[in-house]
């Protein structure tokens, strides 16, 4: 089933000793000179390929803009962001990445598997590029069967559930996350953790994610990248070592709640 | 597959099948709507109870009965007279909203248009539309033109507005994912913004149905000759009370009609619910 997710590894000339994403220097102020509002300052961070990453970090700390910066929404005002060797300008015309927001954002008016398909009818398409096929996507985060349902037939987990499956139809080398599942309750917010958690695992795709909460951060987090706000720098960059597969179960163990206690203490200081 | 296939006899009771679910469906909506029905037969019973009990003279307010004789006497002038009002509302109808769906798309993408110019369609919504008659007559004639045009002003600035609101209600996330995907600004248009501007657009076309009706018969009064404005006009100055009343019944209805036209059309293309995602 996997196949269909496997892409050719291109290295791209300039990609850098293994890093996915090379942030340097990056600064990032918005509106005019004189009133202007710094949301960050000489932030360098380099996100190892295949790794999973979380952000985390108090609100106003940049975690998103970061996140955005990287995809393409964000003018970098300074500093640079290389996604594999090249502009985020670049990685974003090449399907190098896809982004997965806090709301769903499915278009109404599609059923599930139109959805999917959305990234495949628009924008420039890579010459000879071969993109998964969504059907087994569909299946892939266990919506087979609900092809043909309309969004406001699905749940709000299972909404979240399409939007991913949109994320990886084009076979993305790197998947942005933001508070995919902050707005979902505590139970399908677990579950889906666990499954994204198979789906890295499998799939070998490095993963940004921002978080709010603590124990997604660690449980999720190869690494974890904790920034501070006013302005948005980085604070930390920890490696998290707790051995995967993890579980669930694994937040009741004591070097879990050694490694949040940390965070907790961290995140209190920013 | 073969065997998925059903028999003559299994294939007689599917078709038995249907037929008692549209008698269902069909009694359930009888149903449904009884109290609408019994209240308005209620009023036109109380009307007529009224008119003969108060010996109200016919001129003055003639009762149902009259007015259902008016219909079977004045059969052929009334359909006459229908007919160009229709073709005025319909032809009105369309050139108001095509006209005003272009201009929000306009206004969209071009902020100094809509700057410039959403001013101006103000100002032309708040002339009384009956004054703008007479101008109108002055300008193209007194043949179906002003009457397109009245019918079509009409419906303008509802469908301007709403139109306006509708492609602007893409949500900025779904902006944000088409610009990850590279999409270009035709296809955010088509793929995004005008979808999400149809519930906004059809709000607008069922105001847009009945006031047509009422623009292109507020035309005819001035200086018409045909149409179920100008037999209004004709009606009252004859005291020929039942044809008033019948015409005014049927310029109801015709409105009426578009309207539920416009809802069923709108009942087969927006077939999507708004999805809440928290």
């Amino acid at each position: 089933m996997l196949e269909t997710l496997n892409r050719p590894k291109q290295v791209s000339a300039g990609a850098v000793g293994g890093s996915a994403v090379s942030v340097q220097n990056l600064h990032i102020r918005f509106g005019a000179d004189d009133s202007s509002f710094t949301a960050l300052s000489d932030v360098s961070v380099e996100i190892p390929a295949g790794s999973l990453v979380t952000m985390l970090g108090p609100s106003g700390c940049g975690k998103s803009t970061l996140l955005r910066t990287v995809a393409d929404l964000v003018h970098i005002s300074d500093g640079s962001v290389s996604v594999h060797g090249q502009t985020p300008r670049k990685a974003r015309e090449g399907r190098d990445f896809a982004f997965v927001f806090q709301e769903a954002t499915l278009l109404p008016w599609r059923n599930v598997i139109d959805n999917v398909r959305l990234p495949l009818l628009v924008g420039k398409r890579e010459a000879g590029a071969t993109y998964a096929d969504p059907e087994e996507l569909i299946a892939l985060v266990g919506l087979k069967g609900r092809e043909k349902a309309m969004p406001h037939e699905l749940s709000g987990g299972q909404r979240q559930r399409v939007a991913i499956a949109r994320a990886l139809v084009t076979r993305p080398r790197i998947l942005l996350m933001d508070e995919p599942f902050g707005a979902l309750d505590e139970i399908t917010r677990d579950k889906l953790n666990e499954e994204l958690l198979r789906l890295w695992q499998e799939t070998g795709t490095t993963i940004l994610f921002v978080t709010h909460s603590i124990p997604e951060a660690v449980f999720l987090g190869q690494h974890v990248l904790m920034l501070a706000a006013h302005p948005g720098r980085v604070k930390e960059f920890m490696k998290v070592d707790l051995p995967y597969p993890r579980t669930l179960k694994m937040r009741d163990t004591l070097e879990f709640i050694r490694v949040t206690a940390h965070l907790r203490t961290l995140l209190g200081e920013c | 597959m073969a065997n998925a296939l059903p028999t003559q006899a299994e294939g007689r009771a599917l078709v038995d099948g249907n037929r008692f679910k549209m008698l269902d469906a069909v009694a359930a909506s009888a149903l449904r709507h009884l109290p609408a029905t019994l209240a308005i037969l209620g009023c036109i019973l109380l009307w007529q109870l009224v008119v003969w009990g108060f010996s109200v003279p016919t001129f003055m307010a003639p009762g149902p009965i009259d007015v259902i004789q008016a219909f079977g006497e004045n059969a052929g002038v009334l359909w006459s007279n229908f007919l160009p009002t229709l073709l005025e509302a319909v032809l009105g109808f369309v050139f108001g909203n095509v006209v005003a769906v272009l201009l929000a798309v306009w206004f969209v993408y071009s902020p100094l248009a809509e700057r410039a110019f959403y001013p101006i369609a103000v100002i032309i919504k708040s002339i009384p539309i009956i004054a703008l008659a007479p101008i109108l007559v002055l300008l193209v004639g007194n043949g179906i033109a002003p009457k397109i045009i009245i019918a079509g002003l009409i419906c303008f600035f509802p469908t301007l507005v709403n139109m306006v609101q509708g492609l602007k209600s893409a949500s900025p996330a779904m902006l944000d994912l088409m610009r990850i995907l590279s999409a270009s600004n035709a296809e955010i248009f088509w793929k995004v913004r005008l979808p999400s501007s149809l519930p906004f657009l059809f709000a607008a076309l069922k105001i847009a149905a009945t006031s047509s009706v009422m623009g292109a018969i507020v035309a005819e009064w001035i200086g018409s000759s045909y149409g179920l404005g100008a037999l209004i006009i004709e009606a009252t100055y004859n005291f020929r009370s039942p044809l008033l009343y019948a015409t005014v019944v049927i310029a109801a209805s015709l409105a009426v009609v578009l309207f539920f036209a416009v809802s069923f059309a709108e009942s087969k293309i927006v077939r999507w619910k708004p999805t809440t995602d928290h």
